[in-house]
């Protein structure tokens, strides 16, 4: 029963939606209503989910490891910033596309660079590139409003129908929709041909090439389509916030990514949607404990993950919630043979 | 062309510093292969002994000096025998967070202690102000930084070339399995080489604090210079990386001087520049494994 099955009928089976993804999204709406006071901290999880799936895109499916994703952040939260300030987009939802090109733009061109060369040149060319234009930024202030952040952002209307409200009603809504959609072809590719080529890279590149798939070019692929989400994900954070300063560009920023996918874990797309909900929780923890100095807790998670290993921890989570579906699924399959054989 | 000359000096000072802090590094990252984005944390330890000692506890400046060492070069001895050993062989990503992690709880240890603000650390009247030499003027300070850390640079070179220490060290980061077979306690060499390194860490955290400021972000501001540092020079010698922290050096000091608002920019250009072009860095050698 198990042989026979081919490659391409694993993955269409992995591709099914199946009942947590949807009670997910389920919840994922229903938090519209059920905590209408805290909209504030519900569209940061949104943007931070989104750009922990841009990291989670590169890190979990092609085994890229980036120390300055916070780079196209950064670029699509000054273009969108730039675009409202000087009116020249003032569609919201045309100019999250436009920054996200922008970002595009950029991870493409800089793709060659972090293809290229070790694991550990990769690394430090993701962080040079990353700290390259927190630099820029700082230079040109005369653009970028320098240390004090681009000032007057004002957002229109979305669609030219749905004003940003006070409470951050409408930003959330905004969010979790452009996130549903951008997460929708994030499934999508990942489980295409494409996206399980980038798994046979991950796993073993010499072994890839030696099947045939292009190596380099998958990998620019995906680090380009990446650094278009991260680019999505900074211009919501300008767009809900009508910020645009030097800290998109951090290296805190970046560093605190690492662990929001790190928390979910990586490489089922969920990994950072969920890392993003339990690393702010525990920032707004954190922060309640010691206001200045939440980042040493941080800091502690961090240590103590790697400590007790990344897998282990993941499967101590997941311990539960297994237990549950597998006494659910044997009893579903228990009253189904029983009502098999009753008639 | 005075200036000129006072450009070298102050960069060659500055670069010596950095070879000081870096080298450390140097031999954790570019030998044994593991990503220590902590180790300014390492520096700062040194300097923030120094400091207290110097400015609360009344020390002579030279005397702190030793113990800014001894104490880093203690911190990460402990630390090398209780956390980073057992992260030598896991992948690159788990040394990356882990160390992320412990930079960040030394930066806001260190905010929550010490205060956010910069320190200094009170001179003795003999190192402030500047002579005349063939009419440069030479800081007393950069001169002292410049004689004690060339002496160290070739003492180290020495320890590294001559010594049983040092031929057992290039023997278990070459081949560490062979090493072990041949008698030698890896482990052992290991982290007396982590707490070393450290050690001149902390020194050079004392030393430069005058020059490279010293607050509690410090491993974070500077993390990308011991870096460059390291990826740059190529792991191969000691003379890569410190070639390296002198061109980067001068570099750093010229390009504030002459291109003032280019700032940093010109510095980041340029590692990815070389990184591009020799992925193993300036002076490295193409690894056999």
């Amino acid at each position: 029963m198990s042989n026979d099955h081919g490659v391409g009928e694993i993955s269409l089976r992995r591709a099914r939606w199946s009942a947590p993804e949807t009670a997910f999204w389920l919840i994922a709406v229903a938090s519209i209503f059920l905590f209408s006071d805290r909209y504030l901290i519900l569209t940061e999880m949104a943007w931070l989910g989104l750009f922990a799936l841009s990291l989670d895109l590169i890190l979990g499916y092609a085994g890229i490891v980036s120390l300055g994703h916070a780079a196209f952040f950064g670029v699509g939260a000054y273009a969108a910033g730039l675009l409202a300030v000087h009116g020249i987009v003032k569609e919201p939802v045309l100019a999250l596309l436009v920054a996200g090109l922008a970002a595009t733009v950029l991870g493409f061109v800089t793709s060659f660079l972090v293809i290229r060369g070790s694991e550990l040149s990769q690394l430090m060319v993701t962080l040079g590139i990353a700290l390259l234009l927190r630099e820029l930024a700082n230079k040109f202030s005369n653009i970028t409003g320098g240390f004090d952040g681009l000032q007057g952002i004002v957002i229109d209307p979305i669609l030219g129908l749905f004003s940003f409200d006070i409470f951050g009603k409408v930003g959330f809504i905004y969010c979790l929709a452009v996130l549903f959609v951008l997460f929708l072809l994030a499934r999508v590719i990942v489980n295409s041909p494409f996206g399980l080529s980038l798994r046979a890279i991950r796993n073993n590149p010499l072994r890839a090439a030696a099947i045939g798939i292009p190596v380099n070019r998958r990998l620019i692929a995906i680090y380009t389509l990446s650094a278009f989400y991260a680019g999505i994900a900074g211009a919501l954070f300008t767009q809900t916030t009508a910020l645009a300063s030097l800290d998109v560009f951090s290296f805190e920023r970046s560093a605190d990514l690492l662990l929001v996918v790190v928390i979910g874990g990586a490489g089922y797309l969920y990994g950072g949607l969920i890392g993003a909900v339990v690393f702010r929780i525990l920032q707004d923890v954190f922060s309640s404990w010691t206001p200045q100095f939440w980042q040493f807790w941080i800091g502690l998670v961090l240590v103590l993950i790697v400590l007790l290993g990344r897998e282990r921890m993941h499967r101590g989570v997941l311990w539960l919630p297994r237990l549950v579906m597998r006494r659910f699924t044997d009893a579903r399959r228990g009253s189904a043979a029983s009502g098999k054989a009753a008639p | 062309m005075t200036t000129l000359f006072t450009i070298l000096f102050d960069g060659a000072a500055y670069g010596m510093l950095l070879f000081v802090l870096s080298c450390g590094l140097a031999v954790t990252l570019g030998l044994m292969n593991f990503v220590n984005l902590a180790h300014g944390a390492f520096a700062m330890a040194g300097g923030y002994v120094c400091a207290v000692l110097v400015n609360q506890s009344g020390w002579p400046f030279f005397a702190a000096l030793p113990i800014a060492f001894l104490a880093s070069a203690l911190i990460g001895l402990v630390m090398e025998q209780t956390l980073y050993k057992h992260l030598y062989r896991r992948n690159p990503l788990d040394q990356v967070l882990f160390t992320i992690g412990l930079v960040f709880m030394a930066v806001t240890a260190v905010d929550y202690f010490m205060g956010s603000s910069q320190v200094f650390i009170h001179l003795p009247a003999m190192l402030q102000g500047q002579f005349e030499l063939f009419g440069i003027g030479v800081g007393r300070y950069r001169l002292m930084i410049i004689v004690i850390c060339g002496l160290l640079t070739v003492g180290i070179q020495l320890t590294l070339a001559r010594t049983r220490f040092g031929s057992r060290l290039r023997a278990a980061v070459d081949d560490p399995r062979a090493a072990s077979g041949l008698g030698i306690n890896v482990p052992q060499v290991f982290a007396l080489t982590f707490a070393f390194g450290s050690g001149l860490a902390g020194l050079g955290g004392a030393l430069g604090a005058e020059i490279l400021g010293l607050d509690p972000y410090f491993p974070l501001k500077f993390m990308i210079y011991f870096l460059i540092v390291v990826t740059v020079g190529g792991s191969s010698t000691i003379t890569g990386p410190f070639l390296a922290s002198l061109l980067l050096g001068i570099a750093d000091v010229a390009g504030k001087y002459y291109v003032p608002k280019l700032g940093a920019f010109v510095i980041y250009t340029v590692m990815i520049v070389i990184l591009i072009w020799r992925p193993n860095g300036l002076f490295g050698r193409v690894t056999q494994r």
